[in-house]
């Protein structure tokens, strides 16, 4: 019994090699960072990305007023030294309002995109590592789920169960993880037939152990290219129906609500519109301009199916 | 092909029978109903009209009835539109987002192929950096912004056109414009990638050795492999298309199926709910076949592969 178990660490580090590309990602990951820094637009994506993330955390902290702050004598204003951005027609100033937004816009984004992202993983594993017929079940269920309207589902979901944001996310990411799952599968079926897996399975590795630990580690390039342009895809669905007045709740304020109060008003006070519409924009451009940019960094070719 | 035709459409009733069913079921388990909202209706009142409207049987017995009557084509009677058939409100405005929905495709065909095409030709100067550019801010710049700052321009400044509506063929400009540009984009990104692909093969060298012209090797030669991309991504545009139309007949205040949907889920207009849904989805799946069977007529190996 000592016998068998003693060898037992000598063998586990018989694996290490295995892990080399993770052990050594280093110099792989700083290699595709300098690409990533000599495309002009994905780094420019990069820093607008931060820039506005930190503005959107911090800024209402700095701010002298509050997102539900009224001034009713001053109502709408044009962009001045006391309110950079204007103010609403409820005299609320527009920039901390804009930022208030973004952090709800942001999250949700996030949050739905880590539900996608968690789903999408471990669905694609499954089926890519298992193949055969859990294979075929598996990635035909997928197809007919394709099929289904999601968004007219997220609408009604919306409008049934209460604008509640929690579950305006976990519906979002319920709905986009069909493509990670998709991606991750055939990643992993071209994983799991190298020699290293063989190794790691004749040293009698569970095959939880083995997709988490040596297939995962392996496809994190796909998998965080994807991440990025789905944040977008998801910050899109959530002001769509933030725009329908599905979303987010006043007083409370997201992009997609500034948005469609600006729409509302925007012949008398073009501001409302171009502030939270020009913003909006400007991050969807850069985190696609930064997927993009991730993609070519970490050499990703794009998946057939 | 047929076996390829056949195993897809059966598997696209199976997914159209579990749209019907989840949402059957979600509509009523939802709370709150098509007569809550109602003034002073007394208890009398209450169960005769949900008798009127079979909501008084057993809920198996409902979900059977409704099968039963969609084998027939009949969609059941609106709750909230007293008199009305469900078949008759979708009837008056399905034209409507249809007719929206072909001049966007066509906005989105025309530009997005035309300028990924000339961007993949003149690949690397100023023409293709102008092309792509354009293709990114249309991914990135949401019609819900897009459409008002049109509004704005074209119709509140220019005087152009009419804001909202949906009378002359002037009023069709806008909204089939925006929501054309929206998928121009994604269609130009894909047609440029798909016609470098091809420009590289050796038929296309073949071509031009045999002295055809420029013009006829890129139409004739190359967008025939060029566009396969386009193809397979037209399922889901057209899908998005639809969808889109929400948001675009809100902006334009058109009187299309998209309003009446959010409409009547705010209504708990069962029927209508559902027979919307049902007609979205009939739709895209409907345009999803059409969209496999196109591809594999144009590319031998996806045939070969199924």
């Amino acid at each position: 019994m000592n016998a068998a178990s003693s060898p037992q660490p000598p063998v586990d580090s018989l694996v290490l090699p295995a892990q080399e590309p993770v052990e050594k990602g280093n110099s792989l990951w700083h290699d595709a960072w300098l690409r990533l820094r000599k495309n002009k637009l994905a780094y420019f994506g990069l820093w607008t990305v931060i820039v506005i993330t930190t503005a959107c955390v911090i800024g209402p902290f700095l701010s002298p007023y509050g997102y539900e702050e009224q001034d009713l004598d001053l109502g709408a204003a044009p962009p001045s030294g006391k309110h950079w951005l204007g103010t609403d027609t409820l005299g609320r100033d527009l920039l901390v309002r804009l930022l208030y937004g973004g952090r709800v816009s942001l999250a949700v984004g996030l949050a739905a995109t880590f539900v996608a992202l968690t789903i999408g993983v471990v669905y694609g594993a499954v089926a890519g590592f298992f193949g055969g017929k859990r294979d075929a079940v598996m990635m035909r269920a997928v197809d007919i789920m394709y099929a289904l309207p999601f968004p007219i589902f997220v609408i009604l979901l919306m409008v049934f169960f209460g604008k509640n944001i929690i579950l305006l996310f976990v519906a979002i990411g319920a709905v986009e993880w069909l493509t990670m799952a998709r991606i991750v599968r055939s990643q992993v079926m071209a994983i799991k037939k190298m020699e290293f897996i063989e190794a790691a399975r004749s040293l009698g590795f569970g095959r939880r152990r083995i997709i988490f630990r040596h297939i995962l580690p392996n496809i994190l390039g796909p998998i965080i290219v994807y991440t990025t342009l789905t944040i977008p895809g998801v910050m899109l669905l959530e002001s769509f129906l933030s725009f329908l007045g599905l979303g987010v709740q006043p007083p409370m304020s997201s992009w997609g609500v500034l948005i469609k109060d600006g729409s509302d008003k925007m012949e008398e006070f073009p501001w409302l519109l171009i502030f939270p519409g020009v913003t909006f924009s400007l991050t969807l451009f850069s985190l696609n301009f930064l997927g993009d940019g991730l993609r070519d960094a970490l050499d990703v070719r794009s998946s057939k199916d | 092909m047929l076996r390829f035709i056949t195993s897809r459409f059966l598997q696209s009733l199976l997914a159209l029978y579990l749209v019907i069913s989840a949402t059957f079921f979600m509509v009523r388990f939802v709370p709150g109903g098509p007569f809550t909202a109602e003034k002073a209706v007394t208890a009398e009142i209450l169960r005769n009209l949900e008798a009127h409207y079979g909501l008084d049987k057993p809920l198996w017995r409902q979900y059977l009835d409704y099968l039963g009557s969609l084998m027939h084509g009949d969609l059941g009677p609106s709750f909230k539109y007293p008199n009305r058939t469900v078949n008759e409100i979708l009837g008056d405005k399905l034209p409507v987002s249809v007719e929206l929905g072909l001049l966007s495709l066509g906005v989105a065909l025309v530009l997005g192929i035309g300028l990924g095409t000339i961007a993949a030709v003149r690949r690397n100067t100023w023409v293709d950096y102008l092309a792509s550019s354009f293709g990114m801010v249309g991914i990135s710049v949401p019609t819900f912004v897009v459409g008002p700052l049109l509004v704005l321009v074209a119709a509140i400044h220019l005087g152009w056109f009419n804001a909202s509506g949906w009378y002359t063929a002037a009023d069709r400009v806008l909204p089939a414009l925006v929501l054309g540009i929206a998928y121009a984009a994604p269609i130009s990104r894909l047609t440029r990638g798909g016609m470098l692909e091809v420009l590289h093969q050796d038929f296309i060298r073949t071509a031009r050795a045999k002295g055809a012209s420029e013009f006829r090797v890129v139409t004739r030669h190359a967008l025939r492999g060029g566009l396969l991309p386009v193809v397979s991504f037209l399922g889901p545009a057209v899908a998005g298309i639809l969808t889109g139309s929400f948001v675009i007949e809100t902006i334009f205040q058109i009187p299309g199926i998209g309003r009446e949907f959010v409409n009547s889920a705010f209504n708990r207009d069962y029927t209508l709910v559902l027979g919307t849904v049902i007609l979205y989805s009939v739709l895209i799946m409907a345009l999803n076949l059409v969209v496999d069977v196109v591809q594999a007529w144009m590319n031998p190996k996806v045939r070969l592969e199924s």
